[in-house]
């Protein structure tokens, strides 16, 4: 039986890569004299000295770069397969694992051009760079003055690879593998390569109106968090939601993918500085307590409110916690951090328990909960408590003097709610239309393990 | 023959096994099982989501003996898997039709 939805996702991703690579072989064409006539996003060394790369940053950034991908391979894989049930566990690891490697290749050949390339409009950056044409080893002033471009494209790498592989936890259990597939190739080219160009970008629109984001909080968290509410929503509930037990099948899993995570994002965080230095120690800093005090919190608002703290609990408000302090990473003290996880941490409690069961959605594994409020929260934080003494080149919060920075903030909120929502939902009508989205009711029934990979997670 | 089918609690299996081995009895198969009498479940706590498990974890232990032991073992049992709280379990006695070894063929008793 002729499989038309492989076909269909096959050919899609043939004529990608086709694309890329004709527009890479037209740019290499022209001769360097050529450069100045392109949209000079990208300052040009050639008249200040030649930028020299300085050995410690590259170390650090190359390390953060396997760090990051370690969060989602085997981090976020761990996390949420031992959240779902036993018949699911392949699948869900298969969606991280999968979505590294499709990312991978999909940033290489136009994603890093259409996130961080020359700007196009403030919206994105061109097909210049496709197939990582004019990304070379040389440092582009623009993106880490003092590592090889490519190692900073490599690190932006890992960053465009977890946020779709955030998503899937938000449709667990219940999707076909091709549809699946052909969602996330849309999703990374549609809402996250122009989200990042709007936030990192030169020339984007949010990093010109000056949107405090660290290390994504808009660009990863928010996208990702309010994407799945969308796609839990259209895709509806899980059979027997509400009605059959679902409880996660090995949380041992589950505790080790959160640590991982949380080890990792050590390089998503401190990483972020783009270099070996003193705003990467302070990132780093926050970062644990930020974690270490949203756990807690976590933690005791559950106790407080079912009577038993649980070892989920604690593990899920350290990942809430790690998300908050994400955009806010590089521009505040560790005593705000305390607070920035403190209330993150009841907060989520509250959203993937209370608000989630009166809501009434399937977002399977919390995502919205999780990475779309507490995402929220983060960058709103960031708008109350940076300081510029912790990093000069970053802007004063509401509670250093500069409630402007808030309202920044919040613009770049809504843009990315709008986004995610809006795009979201087109993806997901002609994912349908395409090669279709959800499982059918055996193959649920059956187990996405046997029924889209025709493999057993446990013969034990 | 009788077939004698127990359910225990799952921590008091090998004290069962020792005394049963110890009044002659050479095999026996068990499985791990759940079940509920009086018994109460427990809760467990998922994020948003409580569960009422009312089913608790058990041994079953099944045995064939001749008519003559059956008594004995019944006994042993009983002695060997009593805590005096709720959830001790029960014993089931059913006549046994035949038995057969499989290797040499035997049948009835010889079999057992």
């Amino acid at each position: 039986m002729i499989n038309y939805s492989i076909i269909t996702i096959f050919i899609i991703c043939l004529m990608l890569t086709i694309v890329s690579i004709t527009l890479a072989q037209d740019q290499a064409a022209p001769p360097p004299a050529a450069a100045p006539a392109a949209p000079a996003a990208a300052a040009p060394a050639a008249p200040a000295a030649p930028l020299k790369v300085d050995s410690g940053d590259t170390a650090w950034l190359l390390t953060s770069s396997a760090l990051v991908l370690a969060m989602t391979a085997p981090g976020l894989a761990l996390f949420y397969c031992g959240m779902v049930r036993r018949k699911n566990v392949l699948a869900t690891m298969m969606h991280s694992f999968i979505i590294l490697c499709l990312i991978s290749v999909q940033w290489v050949l136009y994603g890093y051009s259409l996130s961080f390339g020359p700007d196009h409009g403030h919206i994105i950056g061109g097909l210049e760079w496709a197939g990582l044409n004019g990304v070379g080893l040389e440092p582009n002033g623009d993106y880490g003055a003092t590592v090889p471009h490519q190692a900073f494209m490599v690190f932006q790498l890992m960053f465009a690879a977890i946020t779709p592989a955030l998503i899937t936890g938000a449709f667990a259990e219940r999707v076909k593998f091709s549809g699946f597939l052909l969602f996330t190739l849309l999703w990374a080219t549609f809402i996250y390569d122009p989200l990042a160009h709007w936030v990192w970008g030169m020339g984007g629109w949010l990093h010109n109106m000056g949107a405090l984001d660290f290390a994504g909080g808009t660009v990863v968290h928010i996208s990702s968090g309010v994407s799945a509410l969308v796609t839990a929503i259209y895709l509806g509930k899980r059979l027997g939601y509400g009605k059959e037990p679902m409880p996660p099948h090995n949380l041992p899993l589950t505790v080790i993918g959160a640590s991982l995570l949380w080890f990792g994002w050590f390089g998503f965080n401190a990483g972020s500085a783009i270099a070996a230095n003193g705003l990467a120690t302070s990132a780093f800093v926050v970062t644990n307590t930020a974690t270490a005090a949203a756990a807690l919190a976590w933690m005791f608002a559950e106790w407080a409110v079912r009577g038993k703290p649980t070892v989920l609990g604690a593990a899920s408000g350290a990942v809430a916690g790690l998300v908050a302090i994400t955009p806010a990473s590089g521009f505040v003290g560790p005593v705000p951090s305390i607070i920035i996880g403190g209330v993150v941490g009841v907060l989520c409690y509250f959203t993937t328990s209370k608000m989630k069961n009166a809501l009434g959605y399937d977002d399977s594994l919390d995502v919205f909960g999780v990475h779309g409020i507490g995402g929220t929260w983060g960058a709103i934080a960031t708008g109350l408590f940076a300081s510029k003494a912790i990093n000069s080149g970053g802007a004063d919060g509401l509670f250093y003097g500069n409630a402007g920075q808030v309202w920044i903030q919040l613009i770049a909120v809504a843009a990315t709610w709008v986004l995610a929502i809006v795009g979201t939902f087109i993806l997901l009508k002609v994912v349908d239309a395409l090669v279709g989205f959800r499982a059918s009711e055996e193959e649920e029934r059956m187990g996405l393990d046997l029924s889209q990979h025709n493999e057993s997670g446990y013969t034990l | 023959m009788k077939k004698i089918e127990a359910i225990i609690k799952p921590f008091k299996l090998d004290e069962v096994k020792a005394a049963l081995n110890d009044i002659g009895v050479q095999g026996m198969t068990i499985s791990e099982i759940k079940g509920y009498g009086r018994q109460k479940g427990h809760k467990e706590t998922y994020r948003g989501t409580e569960y009422m498990i009312e089913f608790v974890p058990k041994i079953k232990i099944e045995v064939a003996v001749a008519d003559q032991q059956s008594q004995k073992v019944i006994e042993t049992i009983i002695r060997t898997a009593k805590t005096g709280s709720i959830g001790d379990g029960k014993i089931f006695v059913t006549d046994l039709k035949d038995a057969i070894r499989i290797r040499t063929g035997e049948t009835g008793e010889s079999a057992l």
